[in-house]
């Protein structure tokens, strides 16, 4: 396009890596304030948070919300006796703003009921990904106004969690194939629900069958081996991964347990908390979802899942009609993989040309 | 199929509202969800997530962080030695010439590094601002180098596949734009280039060499040119007062502009300290000093408290407000002339496909006029063929009618020949009737008869032979007559 190419620059034009040597500075000059001002500017602007679980019905998920983030979402968690089984997938979003010691943070969870409870299952994920696709749709219209609003409103899903059935043997076909299509389009965490009916030994069988299943399957979970950065991330999030998927109990009542008032379960045999490590892998959980990773899933959204969208949608877009049709829910198409993303320590980008020879 | 996500009315009005043209939208997005609420929530426990900022950090931490500073000013003005104060480093020590004929930028990038935070500080200087005679293209280099660089940053961003979280961010997020300490009031070239610099980033005034005015002087000096630059309605950065944390010691500083200030790396025993300061015969003028100069009022403003509002300034109004006129200029509309909203999407394939048709049409333009210019060429080179043609049918008449001629010449040749032969035998036989009459002179007459007959004819012989070859060279060109053949 000629009038943008006509633009002169008396300097050269940018540099893209510029050589920066660098400079001892004599003194102290005070550039880490930037680090406050972030802060400052975080706190005022507030943090979003888009979460999804999914898992069949019975399997507590509305409870490990409430666990997860200690609030009633829904009225009430178990379905009435008169109100009927859904017929079709219904997502259902809920929004609400949480805030803890000055920090806000509005958080979306959808709720997938009905999923995997048909008879015949088939197709079950396409309302899910529909929904996924339809949120990266809406940001991208976002951005490709003109007059763009200051902040864009993200209501991208950040995180899906897989809420797995407790057999004790594997994967089932309906998780697999569900696995399969989602991790390509958001990060997916796995969690082996209602935990508390396998022994420790047989949660460790089941884990390794489950991490066997997924490698075969050449599903990536969260967190994506491709995306560490460096070293460090890289000892850490090996921790994580040999945990995946995490043994999860969810309790939404508080017990006496030895003076000290806890989450957890009462059974006749026991009180299971939640927060004890030696229990469930709760706390494993809410660690990687909200105190250390958020941000990070957040970022592999925005930077990888949404970029990989926004190339199919531009590419594809000549193809598609004009007109009440525009905005298209495509489905996660059946290949292109996530670039790696590039790392801050400055190594080279290999981008994967595989997308453009799919299209 | 999904229900609507519900938006927080709490963040908008936490939003710095200085947007001058995105206002309305805002306003109308307020409206819209003002009709839907979101629940505030009370937890009943701890979750963890105070932590968030926390990350938010660490990762700008890894990311590293970028800062670009445009200083306007004239030559000698001080404006490498105020950077260097500010950063306190000696980035480059030569100064430049007077004698540019044409405005030129430099732009140099550095990597600073304190406890651990990485900083990526690119300075671009003007290099002969000022200098020359005709000062009237002395702005536009500047303009057209930030406008260069917002264009970078949107290529990059409209690009299928991208990578904006690896760019480096060339945009300037300040410009430091130098006044002499004439004391009287602006120039008219700052008043210029200020004006067509402030819808594009954010522009701080400083006064620089601020130890040549007296106190008295500077501050009639600082009213004077304030005033100017509101009646002029320039728009110069004003620091922000939304959060409370800082909003008391930015207002203060923003009465406190423009900042003067004095540079300088030398170091001068004052007590028993070492400062920066600039020594003269009259007394040490020291840069850090607050009743001295402002510098440390411009370190702390520029670096410590508003360095990030600096930078988002730059990305949502000025980087937008350059976006928008960018894509109106290229013809992308939100909304289309019947009033239904418009994608960007829609108005991009439209103009694709024009320029497909366009693309189309020259190449079919192309190839006529390149079939017609065969056809031409080869018309020429057929009439030439035909010239040509004729000549040579022209040329062999010629040759057959010379040839025609020669065989004539010839045949008259032989008849003469033959009629001479003739002669000669009818002569014989009347020279041997008179020697049967006479008797012995026979032998002597013969003999002397064969002599002269014999060269009588050899010479017959010679000039025929002679007549042939001529001929014969004549009506066949090139051929060899046998007057030729033998010799070497």
């Amino acid at each position: 396009m000629d009038p943008m190419r006509r633009s002169p620059s008396p300097c050269s034009s940018r540099p893209s890596s510029p050589r920066t040597p660098p400079c001892e500075m004599l003194g102290y000059v005070g550039i880490e304030a930037v680090l406050d001002q972030l802060k400052i500017k975080a706190m005022k602007m507030g943090f979003e948070f888009n979460i999804m679980v999914v898992g069949q019905s019975g399997l507590g998920k509305s409870t490990m919300v409430y666990t997860l983030f200690k609030s009633k979402m829904w009225k009430s968690t178990v379905p009435g006796l008169g109100t009927p089984t859904p017929q079709t997938l219904k997502l259902q979003s809920v929004t609400h703003v949480i805030e803890e010691k000055g920090v806000k943070l509005k958080l979306t969870v959808t709720d997938t009921p009905g999923f995997g409870d048909q008879i015949n299952n088939d197709k079950c994920w396409d309302p899910i990904l529909g929904y996924i696709n339809e949120q990266y749709e809406r940001y991208l219209q976002e951005e490709i106004l003109i007059t763009r609003q200051r902040h864009i409103p993200d209501t991208r899903v950040h995180c899906c969690v897989y809420f797995v059935p407790p057999t004790g043997h594997c994967l089932r076909p309906l998780d697999i194939e569900f696995l399969q299509r989602l991790c390509r389009t958001v990060n997916v965490v796995p969690v082996i629900a209602r935990a508390d009916s396998l022994t420790i030994e047989e949660r460790e069988t089941f884990r390794r069958r489950i991490q066997h299943n997924l490698r075969t399957h050449c599903i990536d979970v969260y967190p994506q081996k491709c995306f560490d950065e460096d070293i460090n991330d890289r000892i850490l999030n090996s921790k994580i991964r040999d945990r995946i998927p995490f043994a999860v109990v969810g309790a939404d009542r508080e017990h006496l347990v030895n003076g000290r008032c806890v989450l957890g379960r009462k059974t006749k045999w026991g009180i299971i908390e939640v927060e004890n490590m030696a229990h469930c892998e709760f706390p494993l959980l809410r660690d990687l979802l909200i105190r250390s990773h958020l941000q990070d899933l957040k970022d592999i959204t925005h930077n990888v899942h949404y970029e990989n969208y926004r190339v199919c949608r531009l590419n594809e877009s000549h193809l598609l009609p004009r007109g009440p049709g525009w905005v298209n829910l495509t489905q996660a198409p059946a290949g292109p993989p996530a670039t790696p993303r590039p790392s801050k320590v400055r190594h080279q980008v290999q981008d994967d040309s595989k997308d453009n020879e799919e299209y | 199929m999904t229900s609507e996500v519900a938006r927080h009315l709490l963040y908008q009005s936490h939003m710095p509202t200085k947007t001058t043209c995105l206002s309305s939208q805002v306003s109308d997005d307020e409206q819209k969800q003002k009709k839907e609420n979101i629940r505030s929530l009370t937890m009943s426990g701890h979750v963890g997530f105070e932590s968030l900022p926390d990350q938010l950090v660490n990762r700008s931490i890894q990311q590293g962080f970028c800062f670009n500073i445009l200083c306007v000013g004239e030559t000698g003005i001080g404006k490498s030695t105020l950077i260097d104060t500010l950063f306190n480093t000696n980035f480059e020590d030569h100064g430049s010439s007077h004698f540019y004929p044409h405005v030129r930028l430099k732009a140099q990038t550095y990597e600073l590094h304190e406890s651990n935070v990485r900083l990526k500080l690119t300075i671009v200087n003007t290099v002969g601002f000022g200098d020359q005679i005709n000062k009237e293209e002395s702005y536009q280099p500047i303009v057209d180098y930030i406008d260069a660089q917002f264009e970078a940053y949107l290529q990059e961003e409209l690009k299928i596949k991208r990578s904006l979280f690896n760019y480096h961010d060339s945009r300037i997020h300040v410009c430091l734009y130098f006044i002499s300490p004439t004391g009287h009031s602006l120039k008219t070239l700052d008043l210029l280039t200020m004006k067509s610099l402030d819808s594009k980033v954010n522009i701080i005034p400083v006064i620089a060499k601020a130890d040549a005015i007296s106190k008295a002087e500077l501050q009639k000096f600082k009213i004077k040119l304030m005033s100017e630059l509101v009646s002029n309605g320039v728009q110069i950065y004003q620091f922000p007062t939304d959060d409370e944390t800082i909003a008391k010691i930015n207002a203060s500083m923003n009465g406190h502009l423009p900042f003067a200030v004095v540079g300088s790396m030398d170091e001068v025993k004052v007590g028993n300290k070492m400062v920066k300061a600039r020594q003269y015969p009259w007394g040490v003028v020291q840069v850090e000093n607050e009743n001295h100069c402002d510098f440390v009022k411009l370190r702390e403003m520029l670096i410590c408290t508003n360095m990030e509002d600096l930078r988002e300034q730059t990305h949502t109004r000025h980087y937008e407000l350059y976006r928008r006129c960018k894509l109106e200029e290229m013809g992308f509309t939100d909304v289309s002339p019947e009033n239904k909203p418009l994608s960007l999407q829609e108005t991009y394939e439209a103009k694709r496909h024009e320029f497909y048709g366009e693309r189309q049409r020259k190449e079919e333009e192309m190839k006529q006029m390149f079939v017609q210019r065969v056809k031409e060429k080869e018309a020429i080179l057929k009439e030439a063929e035909r010239e040509l043609q004729a000549k040579f049918e022209h040329l062999k008449r010629v040759h057959q009618e010379e040839r025609m001629k020669l065989e004539e010449k010839r045949r008259l040749l032989e008849e003469e020949i033959s009629a001479f032969s003739k002669k000669k035998a009818t002569s014989e036989i009347y020279q041997n009737q008179s020697y049967m009459a006479s008797g012995s002179n026979l032998k002597k007459d013969k003999d002397r008869k064969k002599e002269p007959g014999y060269r009588f004819e050899l010479l017959c012989f010679d000039v025929r032979a002679c007549e042939t070859n001529g001929g014969r060279k004549d009506a066949e060109e090139g051929r060899e007559g046998p007057c030729t053949m033998g010799r070497p």
